[in-house]
């Protein structure tokens, strides 16, 4: 125990008031991780070097335990400080406060007692239970995967305190209460600070008993976000506001088009230029290494650079679409088959009904409102960071080998992110960079910061893809078949997540398409991985935010051939799966589907699974002319047990306008292989005036946790989708939504 | 040499008269409240007070500024945005944050030359500040509940 709280101490000494006393209580057996753990199951996984598994192959994984060791995630001060270490980055899901509940919870500590501070970089201690042996978040998965590791945390320090009550007091066990901060027998009574140095000498417990639902008093409440002070006065520090001693700011010259490689540059008026400390040569361009932002920018505006273009993409949009198209016309491969699907379609003695559909999504940027930064400072033992990390171990593994030390001499401290939906967890791309030009700058920190133009231009992508669908529908309005052929780049291929495919083609590719949960006879998905050098990555809810769309609507063209209405069609489908319906029937009651509703304005709905959880909409949508306005979007999520509703609502309502963006015209297009956004005024997430009123429901659940972050995006672009298609009686195939 | 007040504080600049006052403000200041999300004036990310009305600091030269006063997020201290503050912080406005200096600047402004905003007056004086979280119906429901406030 003793080392391990000088470890612990160690770690969190540059973020913590090192002149206190810190004691820490440590928890969680390794038998109490292994019993929970091999519980959890179906939600988004990643990992590196273990065998990890995507969303649909999730519930048949199970996590490597044998390498997860004791975890210190909490730490008591004397002055009565309850402190949680945070593994995850915190974009903006409310994961500080999230987490933090849990542990507070099972304590029996008050709300108002708790702090907490983000954990080091260390996938021993700190590893997404989820991932192996990696420290990272995404996939929505901070609860889902700390859920049982913060109970026990919790719980073994609760009866730490009993028994050091016990001892002090002389009182029996059942008599002592641990509650909103005080251990109390009724006689006596202390501060959990007061006891804290006689709870640590405590024997750990192997098996602590957690509370009973009943018993909970945070879990399940609006309880107040921890991080909302700091981001209401503008004192929360992001990448972007680092300063330190001697810290310069650095700017790159990226080619023209993602790939190209320099010939040449220029760079003499740059060096000339006062405030410019180098100008340096990194594999993916030419930074300028400056006393200030402007002082960089300035300079980097006058580099002249030439480039090799020859390994990037050269093909505009309408040529990939055309490409993508003839691609899902192949043979390819079988991703899952059941019955007989293209018998079923084709044999004309089978009566019924043949739709078909073409389907196309475009590619889209993240654009986090923090354009991608990192600060780092390369010593000579080592490297450290100090930004928004979403994968530490990645970040440590690729700045250790392009260093040649071992990953333990990088160091990173976690600052908040100004969002990422996905693109902070990226390798061989920003946190590189960075390092990079820092090599080259030795006892001084650089923070690489990129322009809003260097992040779009220099993005990586949601996959554009294609989809060619055929269907029968029976005579009397049954799906007897569904033959589906998606084309998309892949997101893992060729990246340290690469382990991740296990069949032919990447996964990205077809999740929320072979795992279709509509009960019927024939169905048969085939795919293929589309190639470009334009490069991709997850961007919120990664596949499932495309195919959503594209199988959500073609339900809807499929319930109008078969002339039931869209809800009922969808329902009989879903007979035998109660958490779908569960989300759908609540969507429904509660938007009151099927009101009456006047001429252009039309209700449309769509469920989806996402991340282990369920989550369906209606949308209530106006059309007018060639305008579409989404005046109402009612939710209803089922994420098993909810921490804190009131955030469940807000990555709802955010995940709502986040992804309505696609519907309003939010792009990348291309043109000779050049992108043609280069910031806000091209690209167009959407605004205020564009945003609906949302309400959200939240299915009642004594299952374990599931995601949050994302699942919220996948079902909104079908939703409002469906609602055109209603009104204008045209299906919609494409976004974004361009009415002629 | 260009003499103006940041937060009610005299200080003087002799630096490139065309660097935005944002980059002063960040990179000189450092008053990081103030952030960077598009440097084009599109995202309202960098809005901070110029003699009490709402301005994109990014896009605003030193040389542009006269002798005005500037106020940031820092430095809000009236009635008004201090009740904004609040209320952000009663609705959990937040998520990512980073837009959210520029959201209460815009907000306070909005909410101090017109007290009673309708809901079109709210998207006229907010559509120019992106939240990429899309924070926006608790933006317009703080703006409301603050206006409310304001009056009893
Ligand atoms: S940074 Fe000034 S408006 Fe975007
Ligand atoms: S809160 Fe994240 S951009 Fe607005």
């Amino acid at each position: 125990m003793y080392h391990l709280l000088q470890h612990h101490q160690q770690a969190t000494a540059s973020s913590a008031d090192n002149t206190k006393t810190e004691i820490t209580a440590l928890s969680t057996t390794r038998r109490g991780f292994i019993k929970t753990i091999s519980a959890g199951s179906g939600v988004f996984m990643l990992g590196c070097g273990v065998a990890p598994s995507l969303s649909q192959a999730a519930a048949a994984a199970t996590p490597d335990l044998s390498s997860l060791v004791f975890n210190a995630f909490l730490k008591i001060t004397p002055d009565n400080r309850v402190i949680v270490s945070i593994k995850h980055l915190d974009k903006g899901q409310g994961v500080t406060t999230g987490l933090t509940t849990i542990v507070a919870d099972e304590l029996g500590a008050s709300w108002q007692q708790m702090d907490w501070e983000f954990a080091p970089a260390d996938a021993k201690r700190y590893n997404n239970l989820y991932w192996g042996q990696s420290q990272g978040t995404g996939g929505s998965t901070s609860i889902a995967n700390s859920w049982d590791q913060l109970r026990n945390t919790g719980a073994s320090a609760r009866e730490m305190f009993i028994q050091a009550a016990t001892k002090k007091w002389q009182v029996e066990v059942g008599n002592i209460t641990v509650k909103d901060g005080i251990v109390s027998d009724g006689k006596h009574s202390a501060t959990l600070g007061e006891l804290a140095a006689e709870a640590a000498k405590q024997s750990v417990p192997k098996e602590p008993k957690l509370k009973k639902t009943a018993d909970l008093q945070l879990i399940g409440k609006d309880i107040p976000r921890k991080d909302s002070p700091e981001k209401v006065n503008g004192s929360a520090i992001y990448t972007q506001d680092i300063h330190l001693p001697g810290m310069l700011t650095a700017l790159v010259l990226f080619p023209p088009k993602l790939r190209g490689k320099l010939i040449s540059v220029d760079d003499k008026e740059a060096k000339k230029m006062p405030g410019v400390v180098d100008v340096v040569k990194i594999p993916r361009g030419v930074a300028v290494v400056a006393e200030n932002f402007w002082t960089a920018k300035k300079a980097r505006d006058t580099l002249q650079a030439k480039w090799d273009l020859s390994a990037s993409e050269s093909r505009g949009t309408d040529q990939l679409k055309q490409a993508l198209t003839n691609a899902t016309k192949q043979k390819n491969h079988v991703i899952t088959t059941r019955g007989d699907a293209a018998t079923t379609i084709a044999k004309d003695d089978i009566k019924g009904q043949v739709i078909e559909a073409e389907y196309h999504l475009p590619y889209m940027a993240h654009a986090a409102m923090e354009p991608m930064n990192c600060v780092v400072q390369v010593t000579d033992n080592g490297a450290e960071y100090w930004f928004g990390s979403q994968a530490p171990t990645i970040d440590q593994s690729q700045t250790a080998e392009i260093l040649g030390i071992s990953p333990d001499k990088v160091i990173i401290h976690t600052h908040y992110a100004g969002g990422s939906f996905g693109r902070r967890a990226c390798p061989d791309d920003y946190v590189l960079d960075a390092l990079h030009i820092a090599k080259n700058i030795k006892g001084r920190p650089v923070k690489m910061v990129w322009t809003r133009e260097d992040d779009m231009q220099n993005c990586r992508f949601r996959p554009m893809s294609a989809h060619a669908i055929k269907a029968k529908v029976s005579t009397s309005g049954e799906l007897l078949a569904w033959q589906h052929n998606a084309a998309a780049q892949p997101i893992l291929r060729g990246t340290p997540f690469g382990g991740m495919i296990q069949g032919p083609v990447d996964p990205t590719v077809y999740e929320g398409i072979s795992d279709l949960a509509y009960d019927f006879e024939n169905f048969e998905v085939r795919a293929t991985e589309f190639e470009s050098p334009i490069s991709t990555l997850w961007w919120r809810s990664v596949g499932h935010s495309s195919n959503a769309f594209v199988v959500e609507t073609f339900v809807d063209q499929l319930a109008r051939a078969a002339k039931v209405d869209p809800l009922s069609f969808r329902r009989k489908m879903l007979s035998k799966e109660p958490r779908w319906l569960g989300v759908l029937n609540l969507a429904a009651e509660k938007a009151n589907w099927g009101k009456k509703l006047p001429k252009g304005t039309a209700q449309g709905i769509a469920v989806h699974k996402a991340m282990g959880s369920w989550v369906a909409q209606v949308a209530e949508v106006t059309v007018s002319g060639k305008d579409i306005r989404v005046n109402h979007v009612t939710c209803a999520i089922d994420c098993g047990i909810v921490i804190n509703p009131d955030i469940v609502k807000a990555q709802m309502e955010g995940s709502i306008g986040f992804a309505l963006g696609a519907i309003f015209g939010e792009e990348i297009t291309l043109k000779e292989g050049h992108v043609e956004q280069k910031n806000f005024d091209s690209y167009t997430p959407l605004r205020m005036n564009q945003m609906p009123e949302v309400d959200v429901y939240m299915v009642d659940s004594t299952e374990r946790p599931s995601g949050v972050g994302e699942p919220g995006v996948p079902p909104l672009t079908p939703a409002v989708a469906n609602a055109v298609f209603a009104i204008t009686g045209k299906p919609v195939t494409q976004l974004p939504i361009k009415l002629v | 040499m260009i003499k103006l007040k940041v937060n009610d504080k005299s200080v003087e600049y002799n630096g490139d008269p065309n660097q935005p006052l944002l980059w002063y403000l960040r990179d000189d200041l450092k008053l990081t409240g103030t952030k960077y999300g598009c440097g084009i004036g599109a995202c309202g990310a960098c809005t901070v007070h110029m003699n009490g009305s709402p301005v994109r600091s990014c896009s605003l030269p030193m040389a542009a500024l006269g002798s005005s006063s500037i106020r940031t997020i820092e430095g809000l201290s009236s009635n008004v945005g201090k009740e904004v503050q609040q209320t952000w912080k009663e609705l959990d406005v937040v998520q990512c944050g980073y837009c959210q200096s520029g959201q209460i600047m815009s907000a306070t402004a909005l909410l101090e030359s017109n007290p009673k905003p309708s809901s079109t007056d709210i998207d006229n004086a907010m559509q120019g500040n992106i939240c990429r979280c899309a924070t926006y119906q608790r933006i317009r429901q703080a703006i409301g509940q603050t206006a409310k406030k304001l009056e009893g």
